[in-house]
């Protein structure tokens, strides 16, 4: 009898532990951000959690989000919810500024969530500097038009919405947004996405061009494969990626509809067809191939399908990537033995070379602003991200992980995602640009590479 | 298309297989003795039969000898180099003769890479292998019309991790048939 049972108990712990260990059938890298380095730089901020006004609990929590947004910003540090002194909805219900200045918060954020019919709700929020609300106690006037009339200057963002059930997540992100340009002045980059290649060996077709939100929520898969995928990037409005397959047993470039799932090829000439790039106006696709030998960098108009050559080297010239203004194009090339970045002008095809430091600069990348350039730089046969500062020409490291590759900048270029090597597997980083936040995007099983950050959506 | 591959790759893989059944161990109906005479296992009531090795021309030895080379089809390189290294030379040598004597073959040349420096870098690097594979054939008198190059980079690793090991085994050109 005794016996029996323990058969059936290991019977049930070997079952549940078989089910447990079984491989879902569908991808799932479940991206999660891990913030390593950072936290004690960032700025204090309140975020109190909404106020439902409705029957039961609140349909969605609202704060959370805003609060996860703004610390993986890696400029905010909001603090914990069991802190805040009170639970305020609205301005008008903060009675005391003082004990949310003691708190040593620049601003703090209160919110309310109506319901109204057919699954809509109402969501009212108020971005408060407390310091100022401490020394007007709410109620400060200005002279508008003659008249005396309440400012509430204390009141910095102040907006209502209605939102629909599905839209939750995504309106948080934008709450993020609107709170992160009011205290920054830097447009927000919550509402974005971020294109990857994940490969998992251990399937039939390990290879998968995915899209997530840029905090690796609403994981899609676009395409499975059993050859390998490279490069993802993004077309200017958003809606395209442009990407390498080699399902036909060659490297070809595609471009794939990220809505409507479909897809052209664009290239299939002999030899390397690699790293596409879009334009910024997004007509023409910048590209490497080796069709006449060498790889060289060429820009094809996508409409016409005409192709420009823009260098003609016999060693590697690889890695285009436009400058904002469309004009030029940085890329990599070992034209002076070992690989650097250069940048070619389009129009006069003048050449130049930009990096100079350490053994070798790869993948460069033109900041946002076009201030900077963001590269993989090897010194002592080490790969971390750098950045290079326009025209100091001054360059910093801004990375000490392992064999780091592929930086992609965030559109309002506060953030670079990158390819990284931890405990054996490739996993996806992200570097604030001064270097100070850093955090890492472990997924559950195979391998994570290629990250391209999306424009503003 | 895809059934023609398939035939080829049997036409390959078939020789290969038996081949390599041959220099496994001895199957269970014959056994060699110690001193190099050999009973099977039919009954031949205690008598045995010896044979004395056929004395090979030097053009059959040379054969046997690419035979066993042309099992071989990687070649691997150094770290961010496409040079062709002179261990290799023999086994290129043996691919190249079968290329010259049956022109109507055809051969893919893939290059790979490790994983260090950019996936773009090792697209460009892995091809500067796959030619560098096909330049030393054509200078064997391979025609480059029975040659393709492909490189692959290093998207598609043999051995996994991060260490010099699984690096020296990725970096390589492919002779696929």
């Amino acid at each position: 009898m005794m016996k029996l049972k323990q058969l059936v108990f290991w019977t049930i712990g070997a079952i549940f532990v078989a089910i447990s260990a079984m491989p879902s059938a569908k991808a799932q890298t479940a991206l999660e951000i891990v913030i390593t380095e950072g936290q004690d730089s960032a700025r204090p901020i309140a975020i109190v959690p909404f106020q439902f006004r409705g029957e039961g609990e609140s349909p969605y929590n609202f704060a959370e989000i805003v609060a996860a947004d703004l610390r993986r910003s890696g400029r905010f540090g909001p603090v914990s919810n069991n802190q805040l002194p009170a639970r305020p909805g609205k301005d008008a219900d903060v009675r005391d500024y003082a004990a949310w200045a003691r708190l040593g918060v620049e601003a703090m954020l209160v919110g309310e969530v109506t319901p109204l019919s057919g699954g809509r709700y109402q969501v009212t929020y108020e971005l408060i500097d407390p310091l100022r609300g401490q020394i007007t106690g709410g109620s400060a006037q200005a002279l508008v038009d003659g008249q005396l009339v309440d400012s509430n200057d204390h009141i910095i963002e102040g907006r209502t919405s209605v939102v629909g059930e599905g839209q939750f997540r995504q309106y948080a992100h934008r709450i993020s947004d609107v709170v992160y340009e009011a205290l920054t002045g830097e447009r927000g980059a919550f509402l974005t996405r971020i294109a990857y290649i994940y490969v998992d060996f251990d399937l039939e077709n390990p290879y998968h061009l995915m899209v997530a939100d840029y905090d690796g929520y609403n994981e899609r898969v676009l395409l499975r494969s059993p050859e390998p995928l490279m490069s993802p990037t993004w077309s200017p409005d958003g809606n395209k990626l442009a990407y390498v397959s080699f399902e036909n047993g060659r490297p070809e470039i595609f471009i794939q509809d990220i809505y409507t799932t479909s897809r052209e090829k664009l290239t299939s000439f002999q030899g390397i067809n690699g790293s596409p790039a879009w334009s910024p106006d997004g007509t023409k696709m910048a590209m490497v191939l080796s069709k006449d030998g060498a790889p060289n960098i060429y820009v094809m108009d996508i409409a016409s399908r005409r192709l420009e050559q823009i260098t003609d080297h016999w060693r590697i010239d690889t890695e285009p990537s436009w400058t904002p203004d469309g004009k030029s194009l940085t890329f990599t090339s070992e034209r002076g033995g070992r690989a650097q970045v250069y940048r070619v002008d389009l129009s006069s095809k003048q050449i130049r070379r930009v990096t100079f430091e350490g053994e070798a600069n790869l993948g460069g990348v033109v900041t946002p602003d076009g201030n900077g350039l963001v590269v993989v730089h090897r010194a002592n046969g080490r790969f971390h991200i750098a950045r290079q500062d326009f025209p100091s020409g001054n360059l910093m490291v801004l990375t000490e992980t392992s064999l780091d590759e592929s930086p992609s900048v965030a559109p309002n270029g506060s953030m670079i995602i990158y390819s990284t090597t931890y405990r054996d597997k490739q996993v996806l980083a992200l570097v604030s640009m001064d270097g100070r936040f850093r955090a890492r995007l472990p997924s559950r099983d195979g391998e994570v590479k290629a990250p391209a950050w999306s424009p503003f959506l | 298309m895809q059934l023609s591959k398939l035939v080829k790759a049997m036409v390959v893989a078939i020789p290969v297989l038996a081949l390599a059944a041959c220099s496994s161990a001895p199957d269970d109906t014959s056994s060699t003795t110690a001193d190099g005479t050999t009973t099977t296992g039919q009954d031949r009531r205690g008598v045995e039969t010896g044979a004395a090795d056929r004395v090979l021309s030097p053009e059959e030895q040379r054969q046997q000898r690419f035979a066993e080379l042309r099992q071989e089809y990687i070649i691997y390189f150094d770290f961010d180099t496409s040079e062709v290294r002179g261990e290799f030379a023999e086994l290129l040598a043996a691919h190249a003769d079968y290329l010259v004597r049956n022109p109507s073959a055809r051969v893919v040349i893939e290059g790979h890479t490790d994983e260090r420096g950019t996936p773009e870098y090792n697209i460009a690097l892995g091809e500067r292998r796959a030619q560098a594979t096909a330049d030393y054939l054509r200078n064997l008198g391979v025609s480059s019309s029975q040659m393709t190059t492909v490189s692959y980079g290093e998207e598609k690793p043999l051995a996994r991790g991060s260490n010099e090991r699984a690096w020296s085994q990725n970096r390589r050109a492919v002779l696929v048939y």
